[in-house]
């Protein structure tokens, strides 16, 4: 179990950002410890996306600070964040539809031949690996992205996530479109990188699925944090509490 | 098991068509092609179809091609330019400029001496790039849509190159310069031969690499029979287009004075082809190296994400607003190279040169399958297009068609081709 110990790995202190008057996220700050999972939960629209994605670098924030590793980091655009070893798997998925799953893998960060040309052949052969073990019945690599079902998209985006080393994972909602054997797998996957001490902020609506795969959860409601708690510390009827009623359990508010 | 896989998930028997793996797409366009061709070549009794009329009708192509293959980048990137042939007038007047005026007057090199071509040529391409940069700057930093920028740019464009020159005809070019004209510059026989078996030769071991290359990591390979088609046609293609412009013969009279100006005489019986035009290997390293630039390189996958995507592209670090920068450069470049082949084909500059050519231009990457939403068009396929455009124009004038006919004839067809495609990736399920 992490937590609670050393230096976190990510500390998002007092993020604010809105859009035209709207306040998408209001002074939020969670952390994240490596080897921890952390999910975030909360309504549509509670602002869940619009946070993790001033951590990867898709929107820039009004107000608030980001350490890694304690130390401040300066993410202003996505290049940023990989710079930081930060993943992002998006709600939208992010994929090049007219591309095929290998060009969208290595999309930003092709292999190349020593001529600087890219290397085509290299960069099939490593897609073909990952995603033998992320979604053995994946066969579509030459067809283009757009040709895919919604579940074979989302393991490529997973795939492109997870491939390159990274030490903090972002997944919006990265089993929403995945049948119940591939959602395992996912399950499994983010035991297993936990383990080699990624930390990870996981966002997703299924209630069990959080209080099965994380170690902390953070509740959110109309862009505020309404409470962090550990998972086995609650039951799920306490985390749908926080979630609908915006507030933290009685028992728990001390 | 995932070499076991490879070879067993294949369906056990695949049609003729499957096998060669042929792009469909292009083998419409090729076959729309030489029906035209040979309808042209009945209507004209057989007039069409010489090696004279190919040739000309290859170094009439040569101008609208370069630009259309820089088009598909900038159509594919969901933007337009509608100022190539404008930026091509002011490229062709700061070449003429350069050659007649500034080199020979202000720096002192005489007439025909050897670096003005090449200074001129340099201070066209610094021209292109600097104006197609900076209307990418527009479109791409400012965000200003490429449709206004460059309409804009048509209009600025087209008088700045005529208050360059004061609207005058500029000419004659220096002789060196006109080489890449067409006509007034080839490779003669024996040197084509020369070229198209390099480039035979070059063709082959890439197909043969290729397909080796897909063997060492074990992925699916066509049959060996399939390849050995494919290699055969390709061969049989460049070849033979060697052998047509090898064809054209000069006319005894060119060569008398040719052999005149050497201090000797025509031996009776001689004969001598043309061969490919510089203008025209000018185009087939564009095309190759363009083709490289759209399928081999990052720059070119970018190009082609941000149009499939813009919002994936820029997630996955791409920094899209200087891609576009560098999309409008590259047209740029490629409108002054346009403008050497047209001045050079004209021997001077006119005040009216590329006029209408974005249209043309346009056309020809939209003919040839460029997708006007974004991120999906080939090069050989613009360069397809133009070769349609160019031979709907001559073989209508052949024929006796009226003008205002030709121009209806080739709008009408503008439409019907689009129409066409998207027919075809309705039936292909393609976006
Ligand atoms: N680019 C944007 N422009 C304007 N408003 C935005 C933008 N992105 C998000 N918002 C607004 O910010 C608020 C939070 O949106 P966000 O996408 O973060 O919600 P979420 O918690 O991820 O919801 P869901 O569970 O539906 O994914 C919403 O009210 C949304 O309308
Ligand atoms: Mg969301």
């Amino acid at each position: 179990m992490a937590g609670g110990r050393g230096t976190p790995l990510v500390e998002m202190k007092d993020i604010s950002i809105s859009f035209g008057g709207i306040k998408a996220v209001d002074h939020v700050s969670v952390d994240l410890y490596p080897g921890e999972v952390v999910g975030l939960l909360g309504h549509n629209g509670a602002g869940k996306s619009t946070l993790i994605k001033c951590l990867s670098g898709a929107y820039q924030r009004d107000a608030g600070e980001i350490l890694i590793d304690g130390r401040p980091a300066a993410i202003s655009n996505p290049r940023d964040a990989r710079r930081y070893n930060i993943e992002t798997i998006y709600q939208t998925l992010a994929l090049a539809d007219n591309l095929d799953a290998a060009s969208n893998l290595f999309l930003g960060r092709e292999l190349t031949t020593p001529l600087g040309l890219m290397d085509e052949a290299a960069m099939e052969a490593e897609t073909r690996r990952i995603m033998a073990r992320l979604n053995p019945n994946f066969r579509k690599f030459a067809a283009p992205v757009s040709a895919l079902s919604g579940g074979q998209r989302q393991s490529v985006a997973i795939a492109r996530a997870v491939y390159f080393n990274a030490r903090i994972l972002i997944m919006d909602e990265p089993t929403a479109a995945l049948g119940p054997q591939e959602t395992q797998m996912v399950a499994e996957l983010i035991g297993e990188l936990k383990r080699q001490g990624l930390g990870i902020f996981l966002i997703d609506h299924d209630v069990h699925q959080v209080k099965a795969l994380c170690d902390r959860a953070a509740v959110m409601k109309n862009g505020r944090l309404v409470g962090i708690v550990r998972v086995e510390e609650v039951t799920t009827d306490d985390i749908l509490a926080m979630i609908i009623a915006g507030k933290k359990p009685a028992h728990l508010a001390a | 098991m995932q070499h076991a896989r490879t070879r067993s998930d294949a369906p056990a028997r695949k049609s003729i068509f499957d096998s060669l793996e042929l792009d469909t797409r292009l083998l419409g366009m090729i076959g729309a092609f030489v029906v035209l061709c040979l309808v042209f070549n009945l209507v004209t009794d057989g007039r069409f179809l010489t090696p004279r009329n190919i040739f000309n009708l290859t170094i009439q192509t040569v101008s609208v091609a370069i630009m259309a293959t820089g088009m598909v980048f900038v159509i594919v990137t969901r933007n337009i330019d509608l100022s190539v042939g404008a930026l091509l007038a002011t490229c062709s007047a700061v070449m003429a400029m350069v050659q007649t005026v500034v080199l020979p007057g202000w720096l002192g090199l005489g007439l025909g001496h050897w670096a003005i071509a090449p200074l001129a040529i340099a201070a066209g391409l610094a021209t292109g790039a600097v104006i197609g940069g900076f209307q990418g700057w527009l479109v791409g930093f400012l965000g200003i849509p490429a449709f206004i920028v460059t309409l804009g740019g048509l209009l600025v464009w087209r008088n700045v190159a005529w208050y360059l020159t004061n609207g005058q005809t500029i000419g004659p070019l220096d002789p060196t310069y006109q080489l890449l004209g067409g006509i007034n510059g080839t490779l003669g026989e024996s040197l084509s031969w020369g070229f198209g078996l390099a480039a035979t030769v070059f063709a082959l071991v890439y197909m043969a690499t290729s397909r080796r290359n897909r063997r060492a990591h074990d992925f699916p390979v066509k049959p060996r029979w399939a390849e050995a088609v494919l290699g055969l046609v390709v061969a049989g293609a460049i070849l033979g287009f060697v052998a047509v412009l090898n064809a054209y013969e000069v006319p005894a009279r060119k060569l008398a004075r040719i052999f005149e100006a050497r201090g000797a005489v025509l031996p009776e019986g001689f004969t001598a082809g043309y061969g490919l035009p510089f203008s025209v290997i000018l185009l087939i390293l564009i095309a190759a190296g363009m083709t490289v630039i759209a399928r081999r390189t990052r720059f070119g996958r970018y190009v082609f994400a941000t149009g499939g995507n813009p919002d994936a592209a820029a997630l996955s670090g791409i920094n899209t607003r200087w891609l576009t920068v560098k999309v409008f450069a590259l047209m740029g470049v490629l409108c002054a190279l346009s403008a050497v082949v047209a001045s050079a084909r004209l021997t001077f500059h006119s005040n009216d040169i590329g006029t209408l050519d974005e249209l043309r231009v346009i056309a020809a990457a939209v003919i040839g399958g460029t997708a006007l939403a974004g991120g999906s068009g080939t090069i050989y396929g613009a360069i397809l297009g133009a070769l349609i455009m160019q031979s709907l124009q001559s073989g209508m004038a052949m024929v006796g068609v009226d003008a205002p006919f030709q121009n209806i004839v080739v709008g009408a067809v503008l439409v019907l081709a689009v129409l066409v495609d998207i027919l075809y990736r309705k039936r292909t399920g393609e976006r």
